[in-house]
């Protein structure tokens, strides 16, 4: 062994012809050079040395059009592995399947963002022994980093990809955009499987995921189905219920004290959300007003500002239509960033430190200003946590917009089923019967009250939905906890528990 | 305590209503078959309300089947309300009793 000390008083530093030179044998015939790539998924699985017990993980820019997780889970149970702990980055309605993988002991751990349709019902209902683990995009990286995680094998989809594992995602059939969240899994898993439809001549960059991340390539013949990658993201409203939330969230906003040159904004996704950057992209060219960047899940709204100049930069972890995907490859200030670079609170550097101005959605809040995303009227895992808990956090300006009920359903409650989102990093709750400031926000309360916008107590809030709706009759649980909600610093912020 | 005439329909299947149907039945009885959208939340509620209308316009001899789609309180009340109205082919409703 050499060390350090050695080379620098360059003692024992002797050529060695001995074992590595003697054993190498140059590949003249040029099949090395493709040897990455696997006959089919079982034999990459082969390969990785996947045993009983491990962590194998899966990443979510598919969204409603993924196709991998199924295709790699059923081969999977085919071979025969048990006791699996699956880490999928969020899982959607599409990978009902998993039903059956859990009941046949094939995964027996969850780690996801989110959890929906009958999956999430299921696991309401008492399916899995160990409670599922909820994180937030930001959390998740903490836990990969920390060591709680610890992916032994990454299945990772991208819709293009070359000989030695260079991929991208805003490119060919399936595009998804960014990769963002299967950056953390490339970098972090101990072996790697990229899983693609398309083999484009080596070297395919700019990449995404890198030939040094990727240990085996798979082709199949669809990784994912175009027509629900971005399905319902991109739909501006015309309910007026929800335009109207949304030019109170943008005047808010614009009265904020933030609204000025250079500010910067992350949106989401459903109707208020994006209508209010439409209204803010109207006032921002009224008063002449360009921002430095906008974050986050990007839309084909966002897309519109930077392509006006309105945005000079958009920073994309994940691209929630095809107008984002494929304006990630065009655009050379619409950038892809990593799960890590968008909002893991031990990364060194997230951008949700440097952002100004957040919207967020919300199933329920609480008088504590408590935000629930992810269980339904009902008790049952119906949501996902995302960004919403690290947005909140750092943000300067964290605004939720929700309608006072949804049909008989209040949304402003006594006290949340689940919290997501602590109440103390809330700043403003709008609603259609008036906005309600958290109130520690005092210079923030009587700037809004000063634009005219009305004012209310949250209370306030609670009272009139109770008033129209009835006060709901509490939901019958059992003691059988179901998932376990980890804050963005990996600590347990609550609990989900089966119902009754 | 009245029965109603006949059998009687009134509201739609749509989001945030209810479609209620009555008909007469043999019995002195009050009886209730409810299907809502929000029945763990508000279905006790709901037939309380139910009840307490139908015994506000002094009928029995009832059955009455509601679909609800989350309906709220008045909304289920001036269904039921206008579905008794149409069962006794009511021309002189009074209004200040409803």
């Amino acid at each position: 062994m050499i060390n350090s000390n050695d080379i620098k008083n360059g003692s024992k530093l002797t050529p060695s012809k001995a074992n590595f030179f003697a054993a190498f044998q140059k590949d003249h015939s040029g099949k090395e050079r493709s040897s990455k790539i696997c006959q089919n998924i079982e034999e990459s699985i082969k390969r990785s040395g996947l045993k009983d017990g491990m962590t194998i993980s899966f990443h979510h820019a598919f969204r409603g059009g993924d196709k991998v997780l199924n295709i790699v889970m059923d081969v999977i149970a085919k071979m025969g592995f048990k006791d699996l702990t699956l880490a999928s980055s969020s899982l959607a309605s599409v990978h009902d399947p998993l039903i059956e993988h859990i009941k046949n002991g094939v995964v027996t751990q969850i780690y996801t963002s989110g959890l929906r349709s009958k999956l999430g019902e299921a696991i309401s209902n008492g399916l899995m022994e160990k409670p599922v683990q909820i994180h937030s995009h930001g959390g998740r990286v903490h836990l990969v980093k920390s060591g709680e995680l610890n992916i032994d094998v990454a299945f990772i989809g991208v819709p293009i990809i070359d000989r030695f594992g260079n991929a991208t995602g805003y490119k060919g059939r399936s595009k998804c955009g960014s990769l963002g969240y299967a950056m953390t899994d490339a970098r972090y898993a101990k072996y790697v499987i990229a899983i693609s439809e398309s083999l484009e001549d080596y070297p395919s960059f700019p990449a995404s995921i890198t030939q040094d991340q990727v240990d085996a390539i798979v082709l199949v013949d669809e990784v994912g189905d175009p027509g629900k990658i971005g399905e319902g993201a991109t739909r501006m409203t015309s309910n007026p219920k929800e335009l109207l939330l949304a030019r109170r969230a943008a005047k808010v906003i614009v009265n904020s004290g933030l609204f000025k040159n250079g500010y910067s904004l992350q949106t989401g996704t459903g109707g208020a959300s994006l209508a209010t950057t439409i209204f803010l992209s109207e006032k921002m060219e009224e008063e002449n007003i360009t921002a430095s960047f906008g974050l986050g899940g990007i839309t084909g709204t966002m897309v519109y500002m930077l392509k006006r100049g309105q945005i000079k930069t958009l920073l994309d972890v994940q691209s929630f239509d095809e107008f984002a995907a494929k304006s990630l490859g065009e655009n050379p200030n619409h950038i892809e960033i990593s799960a890590n670079q968008y909002a893991n609170p031990s990364s060194k550097g997230s951008a949700i430190k440097q952002l100004d101005v957040v919207v967020l959605s919300a199933l329920e809040i609480d008088v504590d200003f408590n935000v629930n995303v992810l269980t339904g009227s009902k008790g049952i895992l119906r949501g996902a946590s995302g960004g919403h808990c690290d947005t909140a956090a750092e943000a300067k300006l964290s605004i939720i917009v929700a309608p006072l009920t949804r049909g008989r359903i209040p949304t402003i409650v006594e006290r949340v089923n689940t919290i997501i989102t602590p109440g103390n990093t809330v700043d403003v709750v709008v609603t259609d019967q008036g906005v309600a400031v958290n109130p520690k926000n005092i210079q923030l309360k009587q700037r809004l009250k000063k634009a005219g916008i009305t004012v209310v107590e949250i209370e306030d809030l609670y009272a009139k939905a109770i008033r129209i709706c009835g006060k709901p009759k509490p939901i019958k649980y059992s003691d059988k906890v179901v998932a376990t909600i980890r804050y963005r610093d990996g600590s347990i912020l609550d609990v989900v528990k089966a119902l009754a | 305590m009245n029965k109603i005439k006949k059998r009687a329909y009134a509201g739609t299947l749509e989001s945030s209503d209810a479609f209620i149907e009555i008909e007469p039945i043999e019995e002195d009885e009050i009886r209730i078959e409810l299907q809502s959208s929000v029945e763990e939340m508000y279905g006790d509620d709901i037939r309380d309300l139910i009840a307490k209308v139908i015994k506000e316009m002094d009928i029995s001899y009832i059955s009455v089947r509601v679909q609800d789609k989350g309906a709220l309180d008045y909304v289920i009340k001036a269904r039921l309300q206008a579905a008794i109205l149409r069962a006794n082919d009511d021309k002189k409703i009074k209004w200040d009793k409803l």
